[in-house]
Parts: structure tokens; C-alpha cells; sequence
């Protein structure tokens, strides 16, 4: 009786394992970031690209409902695809759009601006990457909606797409 | 002439104490690095990644070792940024505890069913 007790809660045991293990096979293993959640944006300094000029980021987001915030890089491919959109996005006046230069030559980078057109209120520098890992960003391109409260309320992996467009222009209505 | 020696000693002193710290700091980087995942590569640690997002983690690594943070500071810094999932070495948490667990119920399992048996063919 007492063995026969030991072996079924065993079994029971054994059996829970296998289902949690085999549901966690199911699961996805490639790294997928949170994009929800409201996280406070990290205080910051950088510098304007054009003026040299430093710049903190208490200066950056002021007098404005909702800021985009969008990082970007010269040598990045899919950020010449996704420089189009971001020109129809400057034409929302109920933002500023803020360009996060990710770990470029500053030279290369205006050249970029000159040939694709300058969507931005302003672009700062991140020569080493590390305002974007405060941030939380894992790549380039990447385009975060931050509210008057300076809170990152969306952010979007990758290059923007027409429906992100239209999410941010019905967040930021 | 005295006090030229006790300079001289002074400064080197000085110096190696400056050195070690630094070795110090690079052992602790290195150790943080192989334990974190660059998120954008396959199977590959942030050490081992040339990668631009490893790049800038080892950076900021560096830069939270200068601001006196330590070892588990800067994971927590970096779990707070990117999940869990950014650390090689699992919390034991209710999504983990499977894992932590299993082995050593396993262990002990195993280990009462052989005594038992020993114990039994004894008698």
C-alpha cells in the first residue's frame, strides 16, 4: 500500500515535469523584448550632431505631448528603407522627433541626412552605444514613443513599418 | 638621497596598486561578459561577440565597474534592461524552479532507491 502510494506520487511528479518541460519546448528561443511596458526614460547626456554642442536629456524632451525617439546609423541598411517613413512622420506636428545616431562617424551621418532628407527635430550622438543600452535598445533601427511624463510608452524593433506608422500617429492623436 | 628612495617607492607602490585594480576590473569584465548573452547573436556571450550590441554592453560594463558598481549590480542593471533572459545563469524564480529542483530530487531519488536496495540484499 505504502510503496504503491510512493510509485503513483512519483508518477504524478514525473508526469507534471514532462508536461512543463514539453509545453516549455513550444516556447520561442530567440530573444524577444518587452514593448509594453512603461519604463521611465534614463536621464542622459549627448551631443547635437550639427552644433557639437552637449546636450542633456532634460533639454531634449521638453515642451512637447509625445516625443519619437529614433536610433539610427549610417551603415545601417534597413534604416535607409525605413528613412522615408520617418520623413511622412515628421509631418505630425504633435511630436518631436528626436534621431539617436548609433555608433557612427559623424561625417558619414550627415551625409546620409544630406542624400535621404532630415526628418528629425534634432539628432544626438551615441558614438559608443551606450545611451541606447540605457534605453534598452539591442539593435539599429529602433523607435521608441516617449509621452510628456518621459515615460517610453511603445517601442518598435526594427524598421517602421506602414501599420507602426499608423499606431503612432493614433497614439500620438 | 633618502628621500629620492622613498619617492621612488612611493610611486611604485603607487603604481602597481593602480595596476591591480585595473587587472581587477578586467578580470571582473571578462567574468561579467562570458556570463551575458549578446542578445542579437547565435550562441555566442557578449566576451565572445564582436558585434556592435556587445561591443557596447562591454562598454557599459566598463563604465558601471568606474562608477563603483559591482558584479551583481551591473546583472541587475542588465536584467532590469533586457529580462532574464540576457544572463547565462537562471534565477531560481517560479519559471526556473523545475530546473533548479529536478536534478537534485533526481539525486536524492536515485540515491534512497539504491541504499534501499543495498540495505534490503544486506539483510
Amino acid at each position: 500500500m505504502k510503496n504503491k502510494i510512493i510509485l503513483s506520487a512519483l508518477l504524478l511528479f514525473f508526469t507534471f515535469c514532462f508536461v512543463v518541460l514539453y509545453k516549455g519546448l513550444n516556447n520561442s528561443n530567440i530573444y524577444v523584448p518587452e514593448t509594453k511596458s512603461e519604463k521611465t526614460l534614463i536621464k542622459f547626456n549627448s551631443t547635437d550632431l550639427y552644433s557639437g554642442n552637449k546636450i542633456s536629456s532634460d533639454q531634449i524632451f521638453v515642451g512637447s505631448e509625445y516625443y519619437v525617439l529614433n536610433i539610427w546609423a549610417s551603415w545601417c541598411v534597413p534604416c535607409r528603407e525605413e528613412h522615408p517613413k520617418l520623413i511622412k512622420l515628421s509631418k505630425n506636428k504633435s511630436i518631436k522627433l528626436i534621431g539617436l545616431n548609433y555608433r557612427d562617424n559623424s561625417k558619414n551621418a550627415k551625409r546620409f541626412i544630406n542624400e535621404f532628407g532630415d526628418p528629425y527635430f534634432m539628432i544626438i550622438k551615441d558614438s559608443k552605444g551606450i545611451i541606447s543600452v540605457d534605453l534598452g535598445a539591442i539593435g539599429v533601427p529602433e523607435t521608441f514613443i516617449i509621452n510628456k511624463d518621459k515615460k517610453i510608452i511603445k517601442r518598435f524593433l526594427g524598421s517602421l513599418s506602414e501599420k507602426s506608422l499608423n499606431e503612432i500617429n493614433l497614439i500620438t492623436k | 638621497m633618502k628621500l629620492s628612495t622613498f619617492l621612488l617607492i612611493i610611486l611604485i607602490t603607487f603604481n602597481f596598486t593602480n595596476l591591480s585594480s585595473e587587472e581587477n576590473n578586467d578580470k571582473i569584465k571578462n567574468k561579467i561578459s562570458k556570463n551575458i548573452r549578446c542578445l542579437i547573436c547565435q550562441g555566442q556571450s557578449v566576451y565572445d561577440s564582436q558585434s556592435d550590441f556587445a561591443v557596447s554592453i562591454k562598454l557599459i560594463i566598463d563604465k558601471k565597474l568606474n562608477e563603483g558598481l559591482n558584479e551583481n549590480e551591473i546583472y541587475d542593471f542588465l536584467k532590469k534592461q533586457y529580462g532574464e533572459w540576457i544572463s547565462y545563469d537562471p534565477e531560481f524564480n517560479k519559471k526556473t524552479f523545475i530546473l533548479w529542483i529536478l536534478p537534485i530530487l533526481l539525486f536524492v531519488i536515485g540515491g534512497a532507491i539504491i541504499l534501499r536496495k543495498f540495505i534490503v540484499q544486506k539483510l
